[in-house]
């Protein structure tokens, strides 16, 4: 037991050497450090200058630990009697000292997050060599467990995908058509909610092409699991192509259409030629117990939602609840 | 309402569950009959108003909490191991999460502690029972019964599915139709009754029934923390009881505080709820940092380091707690002036808790420590305790936290902070107290083995779960992708190591029950610093026959060296003890019926408990018990057998 006592306690001491190996060997796949665009490039550097602080903070006090733990054990052999002194009660150098150090790191950290919070609540700032672009308006809306992308000057709209010109800044617009989510794409940067009745706005940029993970990442229910979309940054050109090929070819979208796709369950892609944004806005107060009042019933009916299922599994059924729905409107 | 909709069905695992609550109960009963138990049961511990007793039911419930939540914690690491796993499906593995953190921490890890508190504080301040016994009683029963409302869900309506965190609208009545949510509100209001009478108790206690001359900074700093955590919970509790009102309001009465129609502000709930529930988290850290502080002083056999300034840092820190709670929602948009404050205010408190560590540590500096089982789980918390520490306050970097919250990342970080603070602290003091409680040693040997399962299935349960968070990987998903699954099995195979501690635990109670051998003296680990330890075991029902006069910290170490006792024959007086009732029992068990009818909307069942809560305070207010005396010649009697003398 001893043996494992010593091996457990130089194992704890290695922590900290295990965690900087972690990091650095994930740090290309892990998502939050793979960032894609200049806001989560921002906070993966926040968080590996505060990753540092931990690290000597770990270190420092595994290494007194260790030493304490090591040393002052009652039956190490070669003890010494100048090692026991019961009646010790205090230092007030060393308090402040060690009351001092954190502090300053606190202010090292503070500095830096501030910063970056008052940043974060604008567009991500030009680089020097490119022209400053207005930000892409996108409304972000939610509803159980979907997502609506409404682009109102393009007057598209898009469900569970959305396409965006990489180096432009994307000002999302985000609210909710019932309860509480948050919008995430990791490799783009961090969350923000959705909330019925009021609108947050979200910057977020990509500058590399590729297809991101974006996810409502705040527990909505049921099918909060599968509350996943894509996000296809593409060039500027693909992108204005995309755009003018979805406003000709894509059905418009009515407000019984929509008002179907409001209903709680799981949908696949669609696109269309016209917003919701036409009749109602879930970010404004007014707009704020649409959802509820027109499907109050169907909230409380359970998917009976398997982790193998996904939107594909349940379009029979909404097909048919389309049609009940058809008989209340 | 039909048979089937009371009951839960269509559920196999559900179906076991209620297979094996019935053989329980049926076996208890059996057993209780058989033996001729009833009586025993109802004047040993339904009635009782000894304050170490209700400590002890308040463990053993505790206990069986921690089984049932990590129970729940087993199953979801089951589902969580493997992408695509069956094992439950979406609905359930909700209900599943929902429960596990609302009985980890509101009926394991308060109680938990809060029957630490009761066994032992008023022995380390000299006092013969707390302020107000029959309120304690209460407390306790108030706590049981509003656990069981809670957990009866399960079998009957359905469980809560909304997260531990409740958050409207989804939790509301439109959202979350049915009694699941009900059961939430009125199990956490009937047991935050209990709580906060025990914050008020044990202000009174501390401030007011002390030994002659012990001063406040003389008082052990378990006491301490404990005096500290009651004044939180008694500015903390009364925030959820009102959120707790309202939302039941809204769900039964159709009110509109926090719903999506009508002007309701859904977004308040989460103010109200983090306005309770961050100083809730530091209701059950503080004492477990007072169980360190004694545990690592005694097998240091040592003084504490810096006694002064842990003292203060507890204030300090439960004083910051009522001022961050808005790093729970960072995510909010509430801007970037406000997310500042709350972001600097939150990394503050690594300030005072790093002192707190430095000190600890200082502690163990020219000290001889001592490896038994509650020193190690002690020296363990430390270096845990710090990754929960440091990883805390990259959450409270509020620009930062756009990237963590709401992801494994925050699950590793909590359950760091909750697990290596508050549990191991349980088993700590639990271990460490267990003589002083019950006779006898639990064997070392198993709470080794109990120890170096569960501690090393916990770093390898929640060490990985920062990585994955990382990966975007969001809390509160039943199923998980490919690229997650590497860490996900890890940390399920430390899950199961962490149950296979507790199994050795529990088995551990048994076998010592059997095997250790008893007490001889009042002072088990023969390094006993503080008043508790001058008790003989089993303490005596009035704990001392005499009080000594205290005019130092480590009371007893004093007491040690001028040969002294609290037992001194000749200034043994009669000593005045509160009767035996179960009107707390009775009154509270209404209340578990007016509850269970409010939560199936069955008014008559309702107000007919209420109006039979009203009649016991009634009977309560024209009660003019006194209490009784014990006469000098039986506490002679009682103190020369319990010390052999």
């Amino acid at each position: 037991m001893k043996n494992i006592n010593r091996l457990f306690k130089k194992g704890l001491a290695l922590l900290p050497l295990s965690m900087v190996l972690l990091l650095s060997g994930c740090n290309s796949e892990l998502a939050v450090l793979d960032p894609k665009g200049p806001v989560a490039q921002t906070q993966k550097d926040l968080i590996l200058y505060s990753v540092y602080f931990m690290l000597f903070i770990v270190v420092v006090v595994f290494a007194a630990f260790t030493y304490m733990v090591v040393k002052y054990r009652e039956n190490r052999p070669g003890r010494k009697e100048t090692d026991y002194d019961p009646h010790m009660h205090g230092n007030n150098k060393i308090e402040v000292i060690w009351t001092v150090i954190p502090f300053i790191i606190v202010i090292a950290l503070s500095i830096p997050t501030v910063d970056t919070l008052f940043q974060l609540e604008k567009p991500p700032e030009v680089e020097a060599n490119e022209e400053e672009q207005e930000p892409l308006v996108i409304h972000a809306t939610t509803a159980d467990w979907k997502w609506f992308f409404s682009y109102p000057e393009e007057n598209i709209e898009t469900v569970n995908y959305l396409h965006i010109p990489t180096d432009r800044p994307i000002e999302f617009k985000l609210s909710s058509a019932d309860a509480m989510t948050a919008l995430w794409i990791p490799r783009l940067g961090g969350q923000k909610y959705n909330m019925a009745g009021m609108m947050n706005t979200h910057y977020l940029e990509a500058d590399e092409e590729g297809v991101y993970k974006g996810r409502n990442s705040n527990f909505n229910g049921e099918g909060f699991t599968k509350q996943t979309f894509e996000v296809y940054a593409e060039s500027p050109e693909e992108y204005d192509q995309w755009v003018s090929e979805t406003q000709d070819q894509a059905p418009e979208l009515t407000q019984e259409r929509y008002d179907e796709l409001l209903a709680p369950g799981l949908t696949e892609e669609h696109e269309f030629s016209s917003t919701h944004l036409a009749w109602v806005n879930h970010g404004n107060p007014e707009g704020m117990d649409y959802a509820i009042n027109r499907h109050f019933e169907k909230y409380g009916e359970l998917m009976h939602l398997e982790s193998h299922q996904d939107a594909e599994d349940f379009m029979d059924e909404e097909n048919n609840d389309d049609h009940e729905s058809d008989r209340d409107h | 309402m039909q048979l089937d909709e009371f009951f839960v069905t269509g559920e196999p695992l559900i179906y076991a569950g209620m297979v094996s609550i019935a053989l329980v109960t049926i076996s208890m009963l059996f057993f209780l009959t058989y033996y001729k138990k009833w009586g025993w049961l109802w004047r040993e511990w339904l009635t009782t108003v000894d304050h170490k007793k209700i400590g002890i039911m308040y463990i053993l419930s505790a206990l069986a909490m921690l089984f049932r939540g990590g129970v729940d914690a087993m199953m979801m690491r089951t589902q969580l191991a493997f992408p695509n796993m069956n094992f439950l499906n979406a609905q359930h593995y909700d209900e599943i999460f929902t429960t596990h953190g609302t009985v980890m921490i509101i009926f394991m890890a308060m109680p938990f502690l809060i029957g630490l508190m009761n066994f032992v504080v008023p022995l380390q301040i000299g006092a013969r029972d707390v302020a107000f016994p029959y309120l304690n009683a209460l407390s306790f029963w108030s706590f049981l019964f509003g656990a069981m409302l809670f957990n009866i869900s399960f079998v009957i309506g359905g469980s809560p599915d909304a997260g531990w965190t409740s958050y409207t609208p989804l939790a509301g009545a439109a959202m979350s139709p049915g009694p699941g949510q009900n059961f939430y509100l009125l199990g956490l209001q009937l047991s935050g009754i209990g709580t906060l009478a025990t914050g008020i108790n044990f202000m009174v206690t501390i401030l007011k029934m002390r030994a002659p001359k012990m001063r406040m900074f003389q008082m052990p700093i378990f006491t301490w923390s404990t005096l500290i955590t009651s004044f939180i919970i008694v500015f903390a509790f009364p925030i959820l009881t009102v959120a707790l009102a309202l939302m039941t309001l809204d769900r039964i009465f159709g009110a509109q505080f926090f719903t999506l129609t009508g002007e309701g502000m859904p977004m308040m709930w989460a103010n109200l709820f983090w306005m309770w529930g961050h100083p809730e988290v530091y209701i059950v850290i503080l004492p477990a940092f007072g169980i360190f502080s004694e545990v690592i002083s005694a097998f240091a056999r040592k003084q504490l380091f810096g006694y002064k300034a842990m003292v203060w840092a507890i204030i300090l820190i439960a004083g910051l707690s009522f001022l961050v709670w808005v790093h729970h929602f960072f995510t909010m948009g509430a801007g970037a002036f406000v997310n500042s404050v709350f972001s600097i205010s939150t990394m503050l408190i690594a300030v005072p808790t790093g002192v707190k560590i430095f000190n600890w540590l200082g502690t163990l500096y020219k000290s001889k420590i001592n490896n038994t089982v509650a020193m190690m789980w002690a020296l363990a918390f430390i270096p845990s305790f710090v990754i929960g520490g440091v990883t805390g306050v990259m959450l409270g970097m509020a620009s930062a936290d756009y990237q963590f919250h709401n992801t494994y990342f925050l699950v590793a970080h909590f359950h760091y902070v909750l697990i290596a603070g508050t549990v191991f602290a349980c088993f700590s003091g639990l271990v460490f107290w267990y003589p002083k409680m019950f006779g006898h040693k639990l064997n070392e040997r198993l709470g080794k083995w109990s120890f170096w399962f569960f501690v090393i299935g916990f770093h390898v349960c929640f060490f990985p779960q920062y990585f994955v968070g990382l990966d975007g990987m969001p809390r509160r998903v039943f199923t998980i992708i490919p690229e997650w699954m590497p860490l996900n099995i890890i940390s399920t195979v430390g899950a199961f190591g962490m149950g296979v501690g507790f199994a050795i635990f529990v088995f551990a109670i048994l076998y010592s029950y059997r095997y250790s051998e008893r007490e001889k003296t009042g002072d088990s680990w023969d390094n006993g610093r503080t008043l508790e330890w001058a008790t003989p075991t089993p303490v005596p029902f009035y704990n001392f026959a005499t009080l000594p006069h205290i005019d130092s910290q480590d009371a007893y170490v004093k007491l040690k060296q001028e040969g002294k006792t609290t037992f001194e024959e000749d200034e043994v007086e009669p000593i005045h003890m509160p009767s035996n009732t179960g009107q707390p029992f009775i009154m509270m068990a209404f209340m578990f019926v007016s509850g269970f009818g409010l939560v199936f909307e069955w008014m008559w069942m309702a107000i007919g408990g209420l109006l039979a809560v009203l009649v016991m305070m009634i009977i309560r207010s024209f009660d003019y018990d006194e209490g009784f005396h014990v006469e000098v010649d039986e506490i002679k009697r009682t103190e020369r057998s319990a010390r052999r003398l």
